[in-house]
């Protein structure tokens, strides 16, 4: 295996976005390969997640190319995916070995329509999607399923959303959240039971951009690379009845094949729409008591889809970037409660 | 046992509030007052019409505005004589491209007030607006394009842009 | 698609850009073929029966699914299953979305029927979220005019009745 870095990060997440894609990313991108000492003419691949169903329109990552310029012609792909399993795609092509470096981007306006609507179309078209089940009422399932089964309890998810609220001062634009308690946070009333609204994301308008480099090339373009000591990610099964909703199987064993079990991390960033899948994949990455969980404040307070499973990589990376963390595992999701789950370890050495 | 379903109906309908970002916003809010607008790349010079903001080309934010005029030639077009669902224009007429003067990429238009049997590559013409009462924020602003009347553009003056 | 807000006259400055919305709806009339097994299964919910399909292991899926989720085999043989079971678990909603099988606060519940070993996602009109508990008995309210679909099932309801 060829060692890859993560060598920069940049995002930026609102409640609402003023500008289009494009006038996101441009800034964002720009600020990713500066922090890479990269011109963009240096970059060997270039891959983006996005979401058609999410703006309404189709090919939206044909638009976004505006926003790195593809000419002379790129290597380029997309996927129709968090941009978390872009990352994943760049770093399996530099495994190839005949380039260097890799952008990464992510868009993703969950305010332009209806993100509830548009994740029930990813549903089983058949016995599923007909219902049109919305994401927080399969979220909710499974919440339920874990109370009773008593592995998380309503106080322990209120503490996640206290904590993801107190993690991070909120940047210009950001959703604004009253800090609460958990104690007070339960005498909320429930949106859709068991939940209430502070145990799940927001919809959120964002972007983030990472540069990749291989080798030794990344060490002589930054002081503090994030280097990639293990990634991989798993998926089950679509239907919801022949899955254990109390577990993540698919988690477990990303983060058995990416090296993370048994290891102590000093940052953990996790990627959980809602409160109690916070707890799930704690529980399924085995993290030690001693974790910093969420230090960026997590999808709970900032949630663009697509964006947020890549933001959660990055904002781990950026801890081992500016040396507050000598080691992290990330973890992005996606898919209709936890269906696909990708481990990622981060080390600065 | 029952007779098998072949076929289920399985409707997708999702409702956005999609918004301009800040270079469409300043073309369409000024084309409602007969002025088009469009941006220049600092990079390789060219303009593009509506304004975008940044260029497909190079990947560089653009930032200078740049009036461009209602007259240009048409490139290259089309004769549609197939009616299809939601079809306004009557059978046939010519949809086409057409770079306006002082623009470096095309827009794509209608061009009435011609024969569609005579209309060819290089024709100049000229933007019909719709009354400024009814003129929408869109390219719909311009009615269509008709001949100005001047004579026709040689092919090297427009070559570049097909 | 239609231009919803007029554009301002004001002109645009960096601090306070105009917004121009309009309101779009995308829309798609698809037509699946739905293949030999839910076929046969939404052929059956027609006819207000229902029916799963036995996998390598002996279990029984509901909704049935053309290969066994295990081991990738090819499944086929079917088993008819009662039209009540057993709620294994279940999320309140309050304020339905359009489209959903409710138009009055429901319950999401996965539902294992007897005879079945994996549940079903519907919805149970059970009237108010106190009717609702894990372990709960619900069996199904048939839509009068099936076609052939899931929502043949209109929904289930307690058995005994909404308290």
């Amino acid at each position: 295996m060829r060692d890859v870095a993560i060598v920069s990060f940049a995002n930026h997440i609102t409640s609402h976005a003023e500008g289009d894609d494009v006038e996101m990313l441009v800034p964002v991108i720009t600020e990713a390969l500066r922090a890479a000492n990269l011109k963009k003419k240096e970059i060997g691949f270039t891959v983006s997640g996005s979401c058609d169903y999410l703006g309404g329109r189709p090919f939206s990552f044909v638009m976004a190319l505006d926003a790195v310029g593809a000419w002379p012609p790129i290597e380029e792909s997309h996927v129709e995916m968090d941009g978390a399993f872009a990352l994943y795609e760049a770093w399996v092509r530099l495994q190839h070995g005949d380039i260097d470096t890799a952008l990464i981007y992510a868009f993703g306006r969950s305010t332009t329509g209806s993100t509830r609507d548009v994740l029930a179309t990813q549903l089983d078209p058949y016995v599923m999607a007909p219902l049109w089940p919305d994401s927080v009422g399969l979220a909710a399932l499974q919440a339920r399923a874990m109370l009773d089964a008593g592995t998380c309890t309503e106080r322990e998810m209120a503490q996640v959303a206290a904590r993801s609220r107190r993690s991070k001062k909120p940047g210009p634009g950001a959703h604004t959240f009253a800090e609460m308690q958990a104690g007070d946070l339960l005498g909320l009333p429930y949106t859709t039971a068991p939940l209430r609204a502070h145990d799940c994301a927001p919809d959120s308008d964002g972007v983030a951009a990472m540069v990749l480099v291989a080798g030794d090339r990344a060490k002589k373009l930054t002081s503090r690379p994030a280097w990639i000591r293990g990634i991989d990610h798993r998926i089950e099964a679509h239907q919801l009845g022949v899955r254990d909703l109390t577990k993540s199987v698919s988690t477990a064993l990303a983060a058995e094949k990416a090296g993370a079990l048994g290891k102590s991390f000093d940052v953990a960033e996790i990627h959980a729409p809602f409160s109690h899948q916070e707890i799930l994949v704690r529980k399924a990455l085995g993290l030690a008591g001693d974790v910093e969980i969420n230090p960026s404040g997590g999808a709970l307070v900032g949630n663009p889809y697509i964006v947020a499973g890549l933001d959660r990589i990055g904002e781990a990376a950026r801890r081992i970037h500016d040396g507050s963390a000598k080691s992290a595992v990330a973890h992005a999701t996606s898919g209709p409660c936890l269906q696909q789950n990708l481990v990622c370890v981060l080390s600065e050495g | 046992m029952s007779e098998p379903i072949r076929k289920i109906e399985a409707p997708v309908r999702l409702e956005f509030t999609v918004e301009a970002g800040r270079a469409l916003t300043r073309f369409l809010s000024s084309i409602v007052e007969e002025r088009i607008v469009g941006r220049r790349c600092p990079e390789c010079t060219k303009v593009y019409v509506p304004a975008r903001s940044s260029c497909p080309t190079c990947g560089v934010p653009m930032s200078e505005d740049v009036t461009v005029a209602d007259t240009g030639t048409l490139t290259t077009f089309c004769i549609v004589n197939v009616p299809f669902e939601g079809q306004t224009m009557k059978l046939p007429y010519v949809y086409g491209a057409i770079v306006l003067d002082g623009a470096d990429l095309p827009i794509l238009h209608l061009v009435q007030g011609i024969p569609a049997n005579e209309v060819r590559m290089g024709l100049r013409v000229k933007a019909e607006w719709t009354p400024p009462e009814e003129r929408p924020a869109s390219l719909e602003a311009i009615r269509w394009f008709t001949p100005s009347g001047e004579p026709d553009a040689p092919f090297d003056a427009y070559k570049e842009h097909l | 698609m239609a231009i919803a807000t007029d554009p301002a006259k004001a002109p645009e400055t960096a601090a306070s850009p105009r917004r121009l919305a309009a309101s779009y709806v995308l829309e798609y009339t698809y037509r699946r073929s739905v293949g030999p097994v839910i076929g046969r299964f939404l052929g059956a919910l027609r006819d207000g029966r229902i029916e799963g399909v036995r996998t390598a292991s002996g279990k029984v899926m509901v909704p049935p699914s053309e290969y066994d989720p295990e081991t990738s085999e090819a499944l086929s043989e079917f088993v008819a299953v009662g039209d009540a079971g057993v709620v294994t678990t279940w999320a309140w909603v309050s304020e339905p979305r359009p489209r959903q099988p409710l138009a009055k606060p429901f319950a999401w519940a996965l539902i294992k029927l007897d005879g079945a070993d994996t549940p079903l996602l519907h919805a149970v009109d059970a009237g108010t979220i106190d009717a609702m508990s894990t372990g709960m008995r619900v069996k199904v309210r048939w839509r009068a005019e099936r076609k052939g679909g899931i929502g043949d099932i209109e929904c289930f309801v307690p058995e005994g009745g909404a308290r």
